[in-house]
């Protein structure tokens, strides 16, 4: 219990730390915000898991990848085949014309119809089954991240270059899904999702329980990406970041770890990416190429690159920002984003989780320090105000 | 029945010369803009995501110069273009040292941060451009001699801004050659990019040589910019367009070769151009970009790899 506590909680700092993310998250969140500000919500949080998981690759582990939109995608996709499925056979037992049937070629989805695709391609096939569908979420991209990582990290492509890799992986995969329009539904990609098993996912207690699942899965990748970090492979993981060939020289496998790290951060990007597609309805190649996916870094950036739960807060404040900034002030948004960029980068290299470390105790003491003068004038305060203060402290 | 073999054969050759002479132009582009962030990423290591940025500050520099001599000096027309090459190198150049100063001295010891923090430039110049210049495409005028093409034989037409392109491109090469290679100052900055403590203490000044080299790959940008308005127009994410090949032709040449830059960027173009005849344009796009990364994982120093001990 006590070793538990320690490792996947993080001791009583992370125990404090979670237990306000739950508070705002489960608690202020849904009564503060309107249903529409909720839905919102939960996109953003979808956004987290990927921040999360560059967590666990990039600032623990020190592989930059700048495709994390692709894993976060091809979940999305799988989920978003799956729904598709669904709302087109529910379109053909709605119809029941015949016009229509005459029209459309039966349980199809749309934009093939569209295309001149007469019969599902085989791709498509295992989206019929949901237990399927959950497995493809997580097996696709983590299988991709596998055979991208062992090929990679074999043959020491790192650091920069993987990056640079990655990127144009991304590019690939945003260019090829626009290309093969009747299979992923082009440019538009995979639009008007409307029920997942029967249970409508537009509606508001809808909204309200999907918002509640993502957030509680999104504390279940906190805790396993604490667990990772706290066991032993967590440290080699460090140990790797701040010093590969020594990591290598003293016996381990780097790029074994390092694929397995960016395989975890991958199938978290895959997660976040379904529960996209539940919470929003829709999927696009336009969400998955070169520049979300570096707005997924900056996520982790500006919450910090070391902290599992700053990376939500990453993540929340930035795609909120975005919103509210491109909707007010659509000019300046883009000077405002750059520069907080270029300010993360260049004078918080540790992101608002360094922040708060750094002044939160100096806020401490000054709190403290102007206690302590207060007492000082006022001799007859003196004595019971500093224990409490310490005990608080 | 020969006769149609025949003739068809030569038409078949005509278009194989024609495609590789689109070829030759967009080899051209990837070299001007792979010659600066090869001395930006090959040797100094930072990652400049707004690198194709400097390039839409060199084509709006040049735009903006072609519409003052048409509607002020329409006499100059034919010679202007030099100059608008010199104007961008001055601006993308002066550009170029500002950030250096501002922000990218500061990121040296710290690779990967800098890509995020030029992508945070690169929005801003993106933006700035779109203030300043409106969102929609804009055009130089040509010169004349510039425009219309050169038809050695019936059936065969060469676009004579292709072939100013590529002499260009030669010309930048060999100077950027003689530069790093061949003079005083290319010896003190690849001492520098080399070994930093070493360079300082035999009395290299290696800031300065940091903030100048920085600026020379920015103003080498401006002049693929400036190059950029013959062949197209330009709008504020003109450069961003071109950004992930540009760096794919730089890792795939070997970083820090200049030769292999050029072999990389000679490769890319003209498979590319060639697979596009057989094939859409995107689809050959995916192939080169596979046949790269899988080329990379073979040999993941690139084509030229510069035997220096690190």
């Amino acid at each position: 219990m006590h070793t538990l506590y320690n490792r996947a909680l993080g001791g009583r700092s992370g125990t404090v730390g979670l237990a306000l993310l739950c508070v705002l998250l489960f608690l202020i969140f849904p009564l503060a915000l309107d249903n529409f500000r909720l839905n919102m919500m939960s996109k953003y949080l979808s956004y987290a898991f990927v921040a999360i998981g560059l967590v666990l690759c990039w600032g623990n582990g020190g592989i930059l990848s700048l495709g994390q939109g692709l894993f976060w995608g091809f979940g999305g996709y799988c989920m978003a085949a799956f729904l598709k499925l669904e709302a087109a056979r529910n379109i053909a037992a709605e119809s029941g014309s015949d016009q229509i049937r005459a029209l459309t070629t039966v349980g199809l989805p749309d934009f093939m119809d569209w295309n001149q695709i007469t019969s599902l391609p085989y791709i498509w096939y295992p989206f019929k089954s949901f237990s399927l569908t959950i497995l493809l979420v997580f097996v696709v991209p983590t299988l991709l991240a596998y055979i991208i990582g062992t090929a990679m990290f074999r043959r020491r492509v790192g650091g920069v270059y993987f990056a640079l890799i990655t990127q144009a992986l991304c590019w690939i995969m945003e260019i090829s899904f626009v290309t093969r329009q009747g299979w992923t539904g082009g440019i538009n990609g995979i639009t008007d999702l409307r029920t997942c098993l029967g249970w409508d996912i537009r509606t508001k207690s809808a909204q309200i329980i999907l918002y509640f699942l993502t957030c509680g899965l999104l504390i279940g990748c906190i805790l396993i990406g604490r667990f990772i970090l706290s066991s032993k492979l967590g440290r080699i993981l460090v140990a790797m970041r701040d010093g590969e060939d020594r990591v290598r020289f003293s016996g381990y496998s780097v790029s074994k770890l390092k694929t397995f790290i960016f395989c975890v951060a991958a199938a978290m990007s895959a997660l976040g990416g379904a529960l996209f597609a539940l919470n929003v309805g829709f999927m696009s190649p336009k969400l998955v190429t070169i520049e979300p996916s570096i707005y997924m870094v900056i996520f982790c950036a500006v919450g910090g690159r070391n902290s599992l739960i700053g990376a939500v807060y990453g993540a929340i404040l930035v795609s909120y920002g975005k919103t509210y900034f491109s909707e007010m002030f659509p000019n300046l948004w883009y000077f405002l984003m750059g520069g907080v960029f270029i300010l993360v980068t260049r004078f918080f290299p540790d992101g608002l989780a360094g922040a708060v470390d750094y002044l939160g105790p100096m806020l401490g003491r000054k709190l403290f320090s102007w206690i302590g003068r207060a007492q000082a004038n006022f001799p007859a305060a003196v004595v019971p105000i500093p224990v409490e203060a310490n005990e608080g402290r | 029945m020969p006769l149609i073999l025949a003739t068809s054969f030569a038409e078949l050759k005509d278009i194989f010369l024609m495609q590789g002479f689109a070829g030759f132009s967009l080899f051209a582009v990837f070299l001007l803009m792979a010659l600066g962030l090869a001395i930006i990423f090959g040797q100094m290591k930072v990652i400049n995501m707004a690198h194709g940025e400097f390039l839409t500050v060199g084509a709006y520099v040049t735009v903006f110069l072609s519409h003052m001599v048409v509607n002020h000096a329409p006499k100059l027309l034919p010679y202007y273009f030099p100059a608008a090459i010199v104007c961008a190198f001055v601006v993308a150049f002066i550009l170029g040292y500002i950030v250096e100063i501002g922000l990218v001295k500061y990121l040296y010891n710290r690779p990967l941060d800098t890509l995020l923090a030029t992508w945070g430039l690169s929005m801003i110049l993106q933006q700035a451009c779109r203030s300043l210049f409106g969102a929609r495409e804009d055009t130089a005028t040509l010169p004349e001699w510039m425009m219309g093409s050169w038809s050695p034989s019936e059936g065969l037409d060469i676009p004579i801004n292709g072939m100013f392109l590529l002499a260009l491109a030669i010309v930048m090469v060999l100077l950027v050659y003689a530069l790093m290679y061949r003079s005083r100052w290319g010896l003190k900055v690849r001492a520098t990019m080399q070994n930093r403590a070493m360079a300082g203490a035999v009395g290299i000044n290696t800031k300065r040589v940091d903030r100048v080299t920085f600026a020379l790959g920015c103003g080498l940008a401006g002049i693929a910019g400036a190059a950029f308005t013959t062949i197209g127009s330009v709008s504020p994410s003109a450069g961003s367009l071109y950004i992930v090949d540009t760096f794919i032709v730089v890792v795939f040449g070997g970083a820090a070769s200049l030769l292999g830059t050029v072999l990389s960027a000679f490769t890319i173009a003209q498979s590319q151009s060639i697979l596009e005849f057989f094939l859409t344009g995107v689809l050959a796009k995916i192939f080169v970009l596979v046949g790269v990364i899988i080329l990379l994982m073979i040999r993941p120093q690139g084509l030229i790899a510069s035997k220096v001990r690190r």
